[in-house]
């Protein structure tokens, strides 16, 4: 397979979430994929989920739009405003479900580039911890079980003050 | 199911790297508090401050028909944490590898276009 990192979500703190991934690619293509609403499409979701509707005003006070439909033909809206953007390592925004006023976020991506690889960090800032354990948690019916390989990952995971485990 | 205050309980003792350690040594077997302390650099009643904790959240449990009482994980909360996070995982695990194959199409467009010497510059 040719994607080169596993992803990482971790909870940061009670109000936060942090996606992380490795792209083989530099960080000005995966900004490119990810502020320009044609490549958008291309991607955003899961295979069976369409990018239905994308509008990017990419500018500091610009508005941002999406609407997701999913497989079963439920949509989604989702929208924010643009409010850091530093191309092509750092974008700050703001996201909220069109249905589910009161959930504001605020997402704030870096792109750091080694060797041709980019490393995508998101950290999402829920409004409180009830929305951020509503909006992941929403997941809970699926089967527990299924999900050993990604715990050792989970368990794994590094973080800078892991001790150095010797023999 | 968990509460949102277990589930709190549970990340924040997931949350540091020698629990996480002694997790996964336990993922392989039961093991007493002095094989537990071991392989870490620290006194044995600091590891046992730890595993308080890791059974305060429900991690672990202590096996009390032995003698030398030893630890064991408890796989089911663990399964539950992870599973808490299951689902918005899957939708950007979906999404990024999507998004893999759009990167390799830029990277080879981007390749072609060069070698046909109409590069342009990025700023």
């Amino acid at each position: 397979m040719r994607n080169t990192g596993t992803l990482q979500v971790t909870l940061k703190s009670d109000r936060e979430v942090v996606l992380k991934r490795i792209f083989d690619a530099p960080r000005r293509m995966v900004f490119e994929a990810m502020t320009k609403p044609e490549l958008l499409k291309r991607w955003m979701g899961p295979r069976g989920w369409e990018l239905v509707v994308s509008e990017i005003e990419l500018r500091v006070g610009g508005r941002w739009r999406s609407v997701l439909r999913s497989p079963e033909g439920k949509e989604m809206a989702m929208s924010g405003v643009y409010r850091e953007i530093e191309a092509p390592e750092r974008i700050v925004s703001t996201e909220a479900y069109d249905d589910y006023p009161g959930t504001e976020t605020v997402n704030t991506i870096l792109l750091d580039e080694a060797n041709g690889k980019t490393t995508f960090t998101c950290t999402i800032l829920y409004p409180s911890k009830e929305v951020r354990d509503l909006v992941v948690g929403s997941g809970m019916e699926h089967g527990a079980a299924e999900c050993y390989d990604r715990l050792a990952e989970f368990l794994l995971q590094p973080e800078p003050r892991s001790l150095e485990r010797g023999a | 199911m968990m509460t949102s205050n277990q589930m709190d309980a549970t990340f924040a003792a997931l949350a540091d790297s020698t629990r996480r350690a002694i997790l996964v040594r336990l993922a392989s077997g039961e093991a007493s508090v002095n094989e537990l302390a071991k392989p870490f650099p620290m006194s044995q009643p600091a590891v046992s401050k730890h595993l308080k904790v890791l059974e305060r959240a429900g991690l672990i449990s202590v096996v009390q028909d032995a003698q030398r009482r030893p630890r064991r994980i408890q796989a089911a909360r663990l399964a539950e944490a992870n599973a808490w996070l299951e689902r918005f995982r899957k939708f950007w695990k979906g999404s990024f590898l999507r998004l893999d194959d759009l990167l390799e199409e830029m990277k080879s467009s981007e390749h072609a276009a060069m070698r046909r010497g109409h590069r342009r510059k990025g700023s």
